[in-house]
């Protein structure tokens, strides 16, 4: 049988995971971490802790804004430095909580433990407020919260619940190992999250470039029914929402619809696992798994870190900053963000940090447009970058949105396919940003 | 502190610029190019340098002096040359290419402001302008004297000789049959015509390494290709005495070259697959149309051009499927 996929663009990209075969390291904790009350979408956390405090690793210390909100808890033990506004990674001023890290002590009732917990206790609801109150969020990038996902509005039925252990991004290897080191961890999450949103059916996507994550994962569902382990072909974007679901079950999410109107549920494989630990082992939101590679680093490496700790820290570890590297990556090099302040530091959503030379990453200089459509070809979602890019140039916001320039779901395929080197997806983002406006300023009315 | 590099995403850019995928499609051009030298010698040389020569240095001028850039990408304008070049008559003059070439790039590239902006492909305007200011030069089809010996067909070129011997009332295959006119000779380089047009083999041969290189999509030649044959073999079927068959329009004249070459090009033709067949499709019927009944006995050239005209709006209504409505 051929191996699923998207039929709709994307490109083929050499995957460049020469992390693949390096085991999760612990990363030591830091002298000193700051939390960002910022790591999901939607309203920061609001601080509970003040300066002074002693606190525990597990411990509450930002609790929700709001409905589109999440809680933050202490990823180490010791006492809190400051409350207040510092830059994160790309200079935002975001409410940090700093902690001064004082021994490794944590919270009452957390099982800090390997043994594997299989059985599933509580109702659906119960299950849901622990994954909640553990401040869950989507941990492939997106970083949406978890439990709002897991409680689609009544009208609307979950049918399928989608595993995401796609990971097509190249470079970042932190799922793979994930899914290689902790299979049953992850599977049993993804159990959880199946009884909390009352469907049947599972399906893991893993794409062909991690054969040892899919066996794995498939005997850990040896003893499970109604647990259906893919093999996708590799192509990116697989691992975006609208792609996946249409590899999957042939179902397209409609322009501006949640994927849920599709009865599909999607969830990144380390969200998985740390829904494992937050309901079997009662362990918070605290640390994650995140790669650290680059052809200019000595050795790749994955770490498991703790939330909040310094990208210097990290860069330290591993030899500190290679001379010939110009950019820091937080994330892959499709949609990551290039890091601004290296003393800004590591979020729930973190899962990568690539360091990219001058002959990797240096724009080439814009030549004219060819017409060649190789940007139309590459785009998952039917655009015409190249005429976005045009109308984007003139500001024409009219005619932007007639060529639904909103669908965008900006993973790059366009400018990183452009032969002349025309920066589509910047011109195509701040056209979008402006069309946006218009539209929810429309819609206000 | 480190200095860092920040920008947004992607952080990561194909190597395959526009000079690769020029750069590819002059290698496909290449094994037409050297059967075309090896049948017609020095003055299809001669030709094809003056060709270059001419459209580069016209782009350079203009670009330096009345633009104030340097040539954006001189693989391209090459190809103009290129292409030129094949599209004349093996024994032109060197002046003929000259002007050919002043043509194509001075005013159908640049008078539209250049590499990418052109509505006309350059190298089809070239032709077609010496073709109507110099008609007697640009059909003269005199003997040619190659580098191998090989006698390749000398006089009229097929289909002039079926446009004059159809004119006689003589039957289209006995013409055929009398010229040794039948398509297997063809693709094995025996025909006359135009430069580039002698080898089917050769334009094959570039046609699957530029899909290979995935330097162009299937759909405008394809479709091109399809057209032609579906027409000329319902015409054919109609009439056998009166119009000639599939086999034989879709190895003569420049149909091969410009369905493989000169209609794909990028910036003169559609950007979704269904505008490249609907495109396709409309050079296909002018082509055969112009054949049968126009008063040239060669079509390809006039159809591209009227193809690049009907582009614009093409693009307009032709878009691509989306994701999801």
């Amino acid at each position: 049988m051929k191996n699923k996929t998207f039929k709709m663009g994307g490109v083929h990209w050499d995957d460049h995971k020469i992390a693949k075969d390096a085991a999760i390291e612990q990363f030591p904790i830091p002298a000193k971490v700051a939390i960002s009350m910022a790591q999901h979408l939607g309203a920061p956390a609001t601080p509970c802790v003040e300066k002074g405090d002693r606190v525990k690793v597990g411990q509450v210390i930002g609790t929700p804004t709001g409905f589109m909100s999440g809680f933050v808890h202490s990823s180490v033990s010791g006492t809190v430095t400051a409350v207040e506004p510092r830059a994160d990674i790309v200079g935002n001023m975001v409410m940090h909580v700093c902690i001064d890290v004082e021994g490794d002590e944590f919270a009452e009732g957390i099982f800090n433990t390997d043994r594997i917990e299989r059985e599933i206790k509580g109702s659906a609801e119960s299950l849901l407020e622990k994954i909640k109150n553990a401040g869950i969020v989507g941990m492939g990038g997106a970083t949406f919260p978890t439990h709002i996902k897991l409680a689609p509005p009544r009208e609307k039925k979950a049918e399928c619940l989608i595993i995401n252990g796609v990971e097509c991004e190249p470079y970042v290897t932190a799922d793979d190992r994930l899914m290689r080191e902790h299979p049953h961890e992850v599977v049993l999450g993804a159990r959880i999250m199946a009884r909390v949103l009352g469907v049947e059916t599972i399906v893991i996507a893993i794409e062909e470039n991690k054969p040892e994550a899919f066996d794995a994962i498939s005997d850990a569902t040896l003893r499970y029914v109604g647990i259906d382990v893919v093999m996708m072909k590799k192509k990116y974007p697989q691992g975006g929402e609208k792609q996946l679901i249409d590899a999957i079950t042939g179902l397209r999410v409609p322009s501006g619809a949640l994927p849920i109107d599709t009865g599909c549920v999607v969830q990144n494989v380390a969200t998985s696992y740390a829904v494992y630990q937050a309901v079997q082992k009662n362990r918070p939101l605290i640390d994650r798994i995140m790669t650290v590679t680059g052809e200019c680093l000595p050795q790749p490496r994955n770490f498991r870190v703790r939330i909040g700790t310094p990208i210097s820290a990290i860069l330290d570890a591993v030899g500190g900053l290679p001379k010939e590297a110009v950019k820091v990556v937080s994330g892959g090099p499709m949609m990551g963000k290039s890091v601004a302040n290296l003393e800004a530091t590591t979020l729930k959503g973190s899962s990568c940090l690539l360091l990219l030379t001058a002959e990797q990453t240096a724009r080439q200089p814009e030549t004219p447009c060819i017409r060649c459509a190789k940007c139309s070809q590459a785009c998952p979602m039917g655009l015409e970058p190249w005429l976005l890019n045009r109308l984007g140039r003139a500001g024409d916001n009219a005619a932007l949105e007639e060529n639904r320039i909103y669908d965008c779901i900006e993973c790059g395929c366009c400018q990183s396919t452009c032969p002349a080197h025309i920066p589509l997806l910047d011109i195509v983002r701040t056209g979008k940003a402006d069309v946006m406006k218009i539209i929810r300023a429309r819609a206000k009315k | 502190m480190a200095r860092l590099t920040v920008s947004l995403s992607p952080h990561f850019q194909n190597p395959t610029t526009t000079k690769v995928l020029m750069t590819d499609v002059l290698i496909a051009l290449a094994p037409a190019t050297l059967v075309s030298l090896l049948f017609y010698g020095w003055n299809a040389l001669l030709l094809l340098v003056v060709c270059v020569a001419s459209c580069v240095l016209c782009e350079f001028l203009i670009e330096k002096y009345l633009m104030g850039r340097r040539i954006p990408c001189i693989e391209a304008t090459v190809l103009t040359g290129v292409l030129l070049a094949l599209n004349l008559p093996p024994a032109a003059p060197w002046w003929i290419a000259l002007l050919g070439g002043l043509a194509a790039i001075g005013i159908a590239k640049m008078c539209f402001g250049g590499l990418g902006q052109n509505i006309f492909n350059p190298a089809i305007f070239g032709r077609v302008f010496l073709l109507v200011s110099f008609p007697a030069i640009m059909t003269t089809w005199a003997a040619p004297h190659g580098w191998l010996g090989i006698d390749a067909f000398s006089g009229a070129t097929p289909l002039a000789a079926i446009n004059e011997g159809l004119h006689q009332g003589i039957p289209a295959s006995q013409i055929i049959a009398d010229g040794n006119l039948s398509g297997w000779h063809m693709l094995f380089a025996r025909a006359g015509g135009s430069v580039g047009e002698i080898s089917a083999l050769a334009l094959i041969a570039g046609f699957i390494y530029l899909l290979v290189k995935k330097v162009i999509r299937p759909h405008i030649t394809l479709s091109i290709l399809g057209t032609v044959a579906l027409l000329t073999t319902i015409f054919w079927l109609i009439n056998p005495a009166r119009f000639t068959g599939p086999g034989f329009n879709l190895l003569t004249g420049g149909l091969l070259l410009g369905a493989i070459f000169m209609a794909t090009d990028y910036v003169t033709s559609p950007m979704s697959p269904a505008g490249m067949v609907i495109y396709g499709v409309l050079i296909g019927v002018m082509t055969v149309l112009i054949r049968y009944f126009g008063s040239y006995p060669e079509g390809v050239s006039f159809a591209i051009l009227i193809g690049n005209m009907a582009v614009p709006l093409i693009n307009k209504y032709c878009k691509p499927k989306r994701f999801a409505a």
